[in-house]
């Protein structure tokens, strides 16, 4: 038999776009894969489950070199934005669901969704201004505990 | 005295547990493959999944993965994750005799 992975815990720490999709579908894949996933949201990454932000999450346009264009451009008032919607037609086209979406289908497959306790303390945040499918505010030992016998990945 | 002959005498599998030739694939394979996955018995919804998976890989050459299958058969992504634990797609392809489904969505 080939050699598996069990177990993942993703740690979602940026909140822009290209911070927060990576660990989605790294977490939704592994679900695919049949392996057990918590996914923890911590400092800006909190914004993907936060209700009412987490459907305007944007694309980070100002130092962000992989776009290839002139630094001072993605400065311009509206270049986030309208790169946003561009990103998010393209990912559309790929039948790739957006984030709220993407949170709720990850949440369907079973993984545990956390949030950082030290985050949410820091910028004044209740359980109230989380989505529902959060199951809980945790501190760093309780991920660890959670963590237990898996791998983890920070992204 | 009776000898109980395997379904899948002579089928061939990847390392992974896929069928490395679909076509030999029948109905009649399906238990036996399932309990190759801890499935004692396969329910109408589980069969549901594994001839959608069919079907699919027959029209377009590949297996869906969780979110169409969720989108296109008719089950929920919950309840896809309820009928196979470990991962709808996979293993429902495992026993529809199809190969692994490709896609990282």
């Amino acid at each position: 038999m080939k050699e598996t992975i069990e177990k993942v815990s993703i740690i979602i720490s940026r909140g822009s776009l290209d911070g927060i999709y990576p660990g989605l579908i790294m977490a939704n894949g592994a679900r695919a894969e049949g392996i057990e996933v918590n996914v923890f949201f911590t400092f800006f990454g909190l914004d993907a489950i936060h209700a009412k932000r987490h459907e305007h999450i944007k694309l980070a346009t100002v130092g962000n070199p992989g776009l290839h264009f002139a630094t001072w451009a993605g400065g311009l008032p509206g270049v986030s934005a309208l790169m946003t919607h561009y990103m998010e037609r393209k990912m559309g086209d790929l039948d790739i669901p957006s984030i709220p979406e993407f949170v709720e289908m990850i949440y369907d497959t079973g993984a545990g969704l956390y949030a950082c306790k030290a985050s949410v303390d820091l910028f004044g945040l209740e359980k109230n201004d989380l989505i529902p499918e959060v199951q809980d505010i945790i501190t760093v030992g309780e991920f660890y505990e959670k963590a237990a016998g898996g791998q983890i990945i920070f992204t | 005295m009776t000898t109980l002959l395997s379904h899948l005498e002579g089928v061939e599998f990847d390392e992974e547990g896929f069928f490395v030739e679909p076509a030999r694939w029948t109905e009649e394979m399906v238990p036996e493959l399932a309990r190759r996955e801890g499935i004692d018995e396969v329910t109408d919804a589980q069969w549901t999944v594994i001839r959608f998976m069919r079907k699919e890989f027959l029209e377009k050459g590949a297996g869906p993965t969780v979110r169409v299958l969720g989108k296109s058969s008719g089950v929920s992504v919950r309840e896809l994750y309820q009928l196979f634990p470990k991962g709808p797609a996979k293993v429902a392809a495992k026993l529809a005799g199809i190969p692994k489904p490709r896609g990282c969505i």
